[in-house]
């Protein structure tokens, strides 16, 4: 899997009312196979940045490289899933889902279905290949997003708060469906959150960002080993001090797993 | 409820409307208010209706009928088709047709039919013209309407996962757009039926329901008129339902796009 380096990544948007910062000097070293996290209050440009790293919109300055190589745009080394859930192809099945990247790399049928019906079953839906995403429930059909990100190989997968809509019961099966996912596929991630639990019992590293300018604040790393507790005593310290990074009351009611 | 239980009874239902619209018919034709050549009791018409399928003629004028209509349909959908996805893709495209979509979509079809009759003649090339005139303008408007609906989020997947612009636009543009095709093609399709009925009249001879009915004012056989009419329906209707409502069923319903059509 390849590293990512961000070097000194700036970008505004122009809009009617004029000039609105995205993101300013963003620089972030991620190794290989490393699950970073970034939180940061909303509107501070988590988003952004991810789609830059995605190739969907390019830095006013500085630059990005994967595994050594400058990124210039879209590439099939990045698997984007995004929160909503209407990003799968309606007319298409989990199973037709999870090919579109392998038909686009022209990987032919025999194979191209074989390693789909593995993505498939990599996110516990084998049982569900042949079904439409409206009869999916919001988990399944992020699960299925994310074997579709998965199933052309890329060595990285970015995540722009996958689970942000699905309630907590199912977010918690999520998440550690998708720490399984990683620790079997070692990509490299970047999973951009709001949740502080989430981003304790996922990430190695997480990325604390400011809002205006959006830039980063601090890089905290997770020290944990896996499989996590989120109930031990150690995980909600490590909570507590990311929220202190955040600039939340620390010992307010806000700090109960699923703050943020 | 299941889906066949369902469809049995929007059937019972549809039949019901009818049987009612039917007999409120029928009690006026045997009222005595209006004389029996022009309001034939339904007996009559179904006895004219059985004797002209039973000779063929019927299904030769509804095989001209379906000859020209497929004919001008087709072509407004390999034209109309392509014509609103151009126009949603390429902005110059866009100005120029979308004010002529605008002026010439609202003239009726049968407004044109004197004047193609001066340019074509009497026959098949003026009611062809009319029915593609009628079916173009929903078919491209709707395209259009579908292409620019289709979601971001889906080019922005299909592009990061390495589409190129032919596969986006056949894998995701097309069938993301579908909804609205299909609503332009059962437009089309409905505007080109009223069209080619109405062309028929005027501008064909011998053969087509419309001139069935249109020659049957000569002899006032109100039967043969009310009998063309039933045909011309219960084609429509198939249509509407059979072909329009499977491909619905096949396609966007059974994707979850649009919803079960109740009734
Ligand atoms: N397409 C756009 N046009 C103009 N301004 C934008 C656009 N997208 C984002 N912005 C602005 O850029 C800033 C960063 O937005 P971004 O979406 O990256 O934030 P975010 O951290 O992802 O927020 P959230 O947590 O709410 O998703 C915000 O101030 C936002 O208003
Ligand atoms: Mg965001």
């Amino acid at each position: 899997m390849q590293p990512i380096a961000i070097r000194d990544v700036s970008l505004n948007y122009d809009t009617p009312g004029g000039k609105v910062q995205g993101v300013a000097n963003v620089s972030i070293d991620i190794d290989a196979s490393e699950f970073v996290c970034i939180v940061g209050p909303s509107g501070c440009g988590k988003s952004t940045l991810l789609n830059i790293i995605a190739g969907f919109l390019s830095p006013a300055s500085g630059q990005i490289s994967i595994g050594g190589k400058p990124v210039t745009g879209r590439g099939m080394d990045r698997g984007v899933v995004f929160q909503d859930f209407a990003q799968l192809f309606p007319w298409r099945t989990a199973l037709g889902n999870v090919s579109f990247g392998l038909e686009m790399k022209g990987v032919a049928n025999p194979e191209r279905d074989k390693i789909a019906r593995e993505q498939l079953r990599l996110v516990k839906l084998e049982k569900f290949t042949d079904s439409f995403p409206h009869h999916l429930s919001g988990g399944m059909q992020q699960r299925v997003a994310i074997a579709r990100a998965l199933a052309y190989n890329p060595s990285v997968l970015l995540m722009d708060e996958p689970f942000a809509a699905l309630d907590a019961m199912t977010r918690d099966d999520m998440q550690r469906l998708l720490a399984d996912v990683w620790r079997e596929t070692r990509k490299t991630v970047i999973y951009v959150t709001h949740n502080v639990a989430e981003a304790v019992y996922l990430a190695d590293r997480v990325v604390v960002m400011s809002a205006h300018p959006g830039t980063v604040k601090a890089i905290i790393k997770i020290d944990l080993p896996r499989p996590r507790d989120p109930l031990s005593v150690e995980f909600l310290d490590c909570q507590k001090e990311l929220m202190g990074h955040l600039g939340h009351n620390t010992n307010g009611a806000a700090l109960n797993g699923h703050g943020a | 409820m299941t889906d066949n239980q369902q469809r049995t009874r929007s059937m019972i239902r549809g039949g019901l409307s009818l049987l009612f619209v039917a007999a409120l018919y029928e009690a006026v034709a045997r009222s005595g208010y209006f004389p029996a050549v022009l309001l034939p009791t339904l007996p009559t018409i179904v006895q004219t209706l059985i004797a002209m399928l039973a000779d063929g003629t019927m299904l030769q004028h509804a095989a001209f009928t379906m000859y020209r209509v497929m004919f001008g349909f087709s072509l407004a959908v390999v034209v109309g088709l392509p014509l609103g996805i151009l126009m949603a893709r390429h902005p110059r495209i866009e100005h120029f047709f979308l004010p002529l979509i605008s002026a010439l979509m609202p003239i009726p079809s049968f407004a044109l039919i004197p004047l193609f009759m001066l340019w074509f003649g009497i026959g098949n090339t003026t009611t062809v013209l009319i029915v593609f005139y009628a079916a173009t303008f929903p078919m491209a408007f709707n395209t259009w309407s579908g292409v620019r609906s289709v979601n971001p989020i889906w080019l922005r997947a299909a592009g990061a996962m390495g589409a190129d612009e032919h596969s986006l636009f056949w894998k995701v543009i097309i069938p993301g757009a579908s909804p609205f095709i299909i609503t332009g093609m059962r437009q089309a399709f409905l505007r080109a039926w009223i069209g080619v009925v109405g062309a028929e009249m005027i501008a064909a001879s011998d053969w087509g329901l419309g001139w069935v009915i249109f020659d049957a004012k000569e002899f006032l056989n109100a039967d043969v008129m009310l009998a063309a009419l039933a045909v011309i329906g219960f084609i429509g209707f198939v249509f509407e339902r059979a072909v329009f409502g499977t491909l619905e069923r096949a396609t966007i319903q059974r994707w979850g796009m649009v919803r079960v059509a109740k009734g």
